[in-house]
């Protein structure tokens, strides 16, 4: 087991013009720990990862494995176990000789390749598929081998590269839940690469969210749902996403949030009105989670509400989602079961301001 | 024809019984039936004419087995014979006596597995390298390289006969195999094939501790077999029925290969036709053999593109 270090990481690839796909990350790992890289396509999370795992080169910064700074290493020396999106197993070989190859490659005596093929198969349910080629599996059984290729090598390091992207829905949620019981029976350091905000959610100890190559925060998922540090992860993390209005805090007296157009004004209790005092007159966007929006019976009927046209109500059964549009604003809420006006009828939307996320406008920092 | 008859009726079946034709209105059973039958004489005519091209096709190589058979000058005869009046093995015997054919055939197949076996090596590493290794210049290589494959064989001879002078590679063996051991067009083969190699593949492989050697040869090349059977198919027939390059390089009658032999007959033994068809047949049985132990391999390899999933 090993801490995992990265110091001004960054990837410049070279392919006519110059692109940085990973601008200086640096980020602390502990031994042990389960940190999940999250973010959208072509953020540069996948190419971390790579670089963590000695498939391709720093172009700045260094990446350490416990105290030996590992740039110049190749893969094989890192002593790290990587599983990739498509399984990569290799399809000539049974799945016992996919589990051992590794294992072969370190000289290892057939006894013990053997004793470690049976118990990494014991403990992913294989057994009965060791004599199988991969194409003979199904996509869970085969992740499994895949998963069951890096045990067997006991590394100090377990890389995931969005493993589970593949899988249907059903074998997601079961193979993440092997993975979460793996983290706590092996207690190795795991880092996890995933687009997708519930795996992130519900496997990482701490979550980096990146954009565009750079780390937008990096914190535990409950904080990162909580205090986003900037609009972007306040609109990566949560589904359906928080809604956002861009506005102006105006009033001498009691202070109001305008949106842009003027299409609501919102009375902002005086404990968010100090919070935003700095930002007064300037433009801003606030954010509120959609479990923190209400349908309510009119405009006195909660200190904060604006008035909107119902566009769509999704029933989910345990909940609805419900999509109205209050000006030029689209709004989404999260209410529980009720009965609901028809399609284009005029309700009230209440906000629990107290919730509320405040982001500057042009750099898209929070405030207060 | 015995094959073709099922596919013909199961045709017929799927057009009577598709709904809408049964379905349709009075006229509709008259017009299926003028379908049916065009389509009928269709098959016919196209089976005739394969028919026809395949005996067309057959028909030297059936005459050249039968002549290597016919007493000394029948084949020469007016009206020609198709079938030998009597059959004689003198010609094959003479050939392994008194022609020393075995050495030729010895030549051949030491040239043909030896050129056959280094290409696959050769190219395969080489194709492999272009379609998944990274190193600076690989596609501008690969580019130039590639038109190497418009350029006609014969516009190479000449410099490639004074390299091989300088090498004082001229009537050896290696003055044969060592030109052939790489070609454009294998390691265009396999680089197209390597290509759908999936990189994560590679990857995992050098996460557990292979070396580059290593995965080329655990991961790599199972995974290129159909193509490489391919190869050597292609390269074991070219090899073998080379002609123009054994002639140029080797002088020593010790050295010839097969065709070059046979040729030297035909000159030597102008009549002797039964002679020269005996010398023939024996050249193309082992050519014929590799076809039909590879040819699973082979028509896999040649699928490849199209059907990969």
């Amino acid at each position: 087991m090993a801490s995992v270090t990265l110091s001004g990481v960054r990837k410049i690839y070279h392919e006519g013009v110059e692109q940085v796909a990973v601008h200086e990350v640096s980020l602390g790992v502990k031994d042990g720990e389960f940190v999940v890289l999250v973010g959208p396509s072509g953020c540069g999370k996948s190419t971390t990862l790579r670089m963590i795992a000695g498939l391709e080169s720093i172009s700045a910064g260094t990446v350490k494995i416990g105290d030996r700074v590992v740039n110049d290493v190749p893969p094989k020396a890192r002593d790290i176990a990587m599983v990739f999106q498509n399984y990569a197993l290799y399809p000539h070989m049974t799945v016992r000789e996919n589990l051992g190859f590794a294992l072969k490659l370190r000289n290892m005596s057939a006894a013990d390749i053997n004793d470690r093929v049976k118990a990494a198969a014991a403990t992913l349910g294989l057994e009965d598929y060791l004599d199988r080629k991969p194409r003979q599996l199904s996509g869970g059984q085969r992740q499994r081998v895949a998963l069951g290729r890096a045990i067997v090598r006991q590394p100090q390091v377990f890389l995931f590269d969005e493993p589970l992207s593949n899988l249907d829905a059903q074998m997601r949620v079961s193979m993440r839940r092997e993975i979460a019981r793996l983290h706590q029976e092996l207690k190795v350091t795991m880092i996890y690469v995933t687009h997708d905000q519930v795996e992130a959610m519900t496997l990482g100890d701490r979550i980096v969210v990146m954009n565009k190559g750079h780390v937008m925060q990096i914190d535990t998922p409950l904080n990162l749902y909580e205090k986003p540090k900037n609009r972007f992860v306040a609109g990566f993390i949560g589904n359906p996403a928080m809604n956002f209005a861009n506005g102006t805090v105006e009033g001498g007296g009691p202070s109001r949030f305008v949106a842009e157009g003027g299409d609501w004004e919102i009375n902002l209790p005086q404990r968010v009105a100090s919070r935003l005092s700095g930002a007064r007159g300037k433009a801003i966007t606030m954010g509120i989670r959609p479990e923190d929006v209400t349908i309510v019976a009119g405009p006195r009927a909660a200190a904060a509400t604006a008035s909107a046209r119902l566009d769509l109500v999704e029933s989910l059964g345990n909940e609805t989602f419900i999509y109205a549009s209050a000006g030029k604003h689209d709004v989404t809420a999260r209410v529980s079961p009720q009965s609901l006006p028809p399609i284009g009828s005029k309700i009230f939307l209440g906000f629990d301001l107290e919730k509320a996320h405040f982001f500057d406008a042009v750099s898209g920092e929070r405030i207060g | 024809m015995s094959r073709t008859n099922p596919r013909f009726v199961g045709g017929t079946a799927t057009e009577h019984y598709r709904p809408g034709a049964l379905g349709g209105p009075a006229g509709g059973r008259g017009r299926v039936d003028s379908a049916l039958t065009r389509r009928r004489i269709s098959q016919v005519v196209v089976y005739a004419l394969l028919i026809i091209g395949a005996l067309i096709a057959l028909l030297p190589m059936m005459w050249m087995l039968s002549a290597s058979f016919m007493p000394t000058g029948e084949a020469s005869t007016y009206p020609p014979h198709f079938l030998p009046s009597r059959i004689t093995f003198s010609h094959y015997r003479e050939l392994f006596t008194r022609l020393n054919l075995g050495r030729y055939l010895f030549n051949s197949a030491l040239i043909a597995f030896t050129v056959t076996g280094l290409s696959l090596v050769i190219n395969s590493m080489a194709g492999y390298a272009f379609a998944k290794l990274r190193f600076r210049g690989r596609d501008r290589a690969f580019r130039i390289l590639s038109l190497g494959l418009v350029l006609p064989v014969q516009v190479a001879m000449l410099p490639l006969f004074l390299l091989m002078k300088n090498l004082h590679l001229i009537n050896t063996y290696w003055g044969v195999i060592i030109p052939g051991m790489a070609s454009i067009f294998g390691i265009f083969l396999i680089r197209q094939y390597a290509l759908s190699i999936p990189d994560d593949m590679l990857d995992a492989a050098r996460i557990d501790g292979a070396s580059e050697l290593r995965i080329y040869w655990s991961v790599v090349v199972p995974g290129i077999l159909p193509i490489l059977a391919t190869l050597a198919i292609w390269t074991f027939l070219a090899t073998w029925n080379d002609f123009m390059w054994p002639l140029i390089v080797l002088s020593d009658e010790a050295h010839y290969t097969l065709p070059v032999a046979l040729a030297n007959l035909s000159g030597e033994h102008v009549m002797d036709t039964e002679l020269m068809m005996a010398g023939s047949v024996l050249t193309v049985i082992p050519v014929l053999a590799v076809f039909l132990f590879l040819q699973r391999y082979y028509i896999q390899g040649v699928m490849a593109g199209s059907v990969k999933g």
